[in-house]
């Protein structure tokens, strides 16, 4: 067994290399399912912004499927939608995307987050899930959480716009702290 | 239906704490909840699939892709290992974006305002997708040192910024390379922050002189190790 190579801080410098397409678009006109919009910002412990900061997010498509070997129901899956989406947060962070489907053997939609920073030698792993969804309390990863934290995994609907929007900021500690995972 | 194979969540063993004071800006972006084991389920053990598609033809190639009027300054060097995961399988088809400082020490960001010279032909950032056996190859410029604001007279030590995108999404991984003998990594707070001896060896280069090309670059070999499956109680740990 070879031990696994450590993580080591993006560092302030890495936009030209991670963040050179669009990659915040994870659509094209082509992509099945419904519009919408997530929006937020990244705060330290004391409440300030983040802007040297990068979120990756992984979900499935429409339907619930991934474009992945792993996944049975690949060949259902939506060839016009990779799940992958990256954003620096000098001024917050967007994503245009799909509302996920809910996997199979799944209760609710919900979507995988990386955090990357300078000053942070490890990221951090979060969800987001939607505060509309009704059976968020069934589901098994949320139950895991303290129900006084389950709040700052839930991506929060906002009005006006011409998509669907949602607010899903995140606080690396503090009052407010996300909940982050293993 | 076949579930995935579940694999090892991230090794605390050889990975630093999100808190380590002597780097002083972990200390208001440490999260210090207790964090919380997700159940992998097929959203972990999926993550996005990159092939030659998402390359560019020099983008292997840092001492060609940013070009404009002559050569970058500097030692060219060749940077080459294989990603493999902890049961030593080779990893392949996995996405590696690399940034580095140039020669000078100075990065190509708006940011960076280091009293260094930018280098016009040289942008530092380059990537590459493994190959069936999980070997990648770079050539590029060994890159220089730079001050930074942590400590009095903090210094970087010389490294190249390595990102990886693996089988699926417990394997991504974002990390450093550095170069061997360089007195600046005992006193560096951002690879001390490795708190095991071993953890901190992985992640310097070695001098490879088989790589090295007469007349033309010295050689370096670095290989990257993602989390693997996870072992059962019926397979034999002793092997």
């Amino acid at each position: 067994m070879a031990s696994q190579s450590s993580s080591q801080t993006i560092g302030p410098f890495f936009h030209g290399a991670l963040i050179r397409g669009k990659e915040h678009i994870l659509i094209s006109d082509q992509s099945e399912g419904e519009r919408i919009l997530i929006q937020g910002q990244l705060f330290d412990g004391d409440g300030h912004p983040v802007p040297d900061g990068m979120i990756e997010i992984w979900q499935a498509d429409g339907r619930g499927f991934f474009n992945h070997p792993a996944d049975p129901h690949r060949s259902q899956a939506d060839p016009h939608f990779r799940g992958f989406g990256r954003a620096e947060t000098t001024d917050g962070f967007t994503f245009y995307t799909i509302r996920p489907g809910i996997i199979p053997g799944h209760v609710v939609p919900f979507i995988n987050v990386r955090i990357f920073a300078r000053g942070m030698l490890i990221h951090a792993v979060t969800r987001i899930y939607f505060d509309d969804e009704k059976e968020n309390e069934n589901d098994p990863v949320l139950r895991l959480v303290p129900p006084h934290r389950r709040h700052t995994l839930l991506a929060v609907g906002e009005d006006g716009g011409r998509w669907p929007t949602f607010r899903f900021n995140i606080y690396l500690q503090g009052p407010r702290e996300t909940v982050f995972f293993l | 239906m076949k579930n995935p194979q579940l694999v090892n969540g991230l090794d605390w063993q050889v990975h630093p704490p999100f808190l380590h004071p002597p780097y002083t800006s972990t200390v208001k972006r440490a999260p210090q909840e207790p964090l919380i084991a997700l159940p992998q389920s097929l959203a972990e053990l999926t993550g996005p699939v990159f092939g030659e598609g998402d390359l560019e033809p020099l983008d292997n190639d840092l001492t060609r892709n940013g070009v404009v009027n002559g050569e970058p300054i500097g030692e060219r060097i060749i940077v080459t290992g294989r990603v493999i995961d902890e049961s030593g399988r080779p990893v392949p088809g996995a996405l590696l974006e690399v940034w580095q400082a140039n020669a000078c020490g100075r990065y190509r960001h708006h940011k960076d305002q280091h009293d260094a010279p930018l280098d016009p032909n040289f942008t530092g950032t380059g990537r590459i997708i493994t190959d069936q056996h999980g070997f990648y190859r770079l050539t590029t410029i060994r890159p220089g040192a730079y001050p930074w604001r942590n400590h009095e007279n903090a210094w970087r030590p010389p490294h190249i910024h390595f990102s990886l995108f693996g089988r699926h999404f417990l394997q991504r991984l974002v990390t450093q390379m550095y170069f061997p003998g360089d007195p600046l990594l005992p006193l560096d707070p951002i690879f001390n922050g490795i708190p095991d001896e071993n953890g901190r060896a992985r992640l310097i280069s070695h001098y490879a002189h088989d790589v090295t090309e007469p007349e033309w670059a010295l050689g370096y070999r670095f290989d990257i190790v993602v989390c693997g499956p996870r072992e059962t109680p019926f397979e034999n740990k002793g092997e």
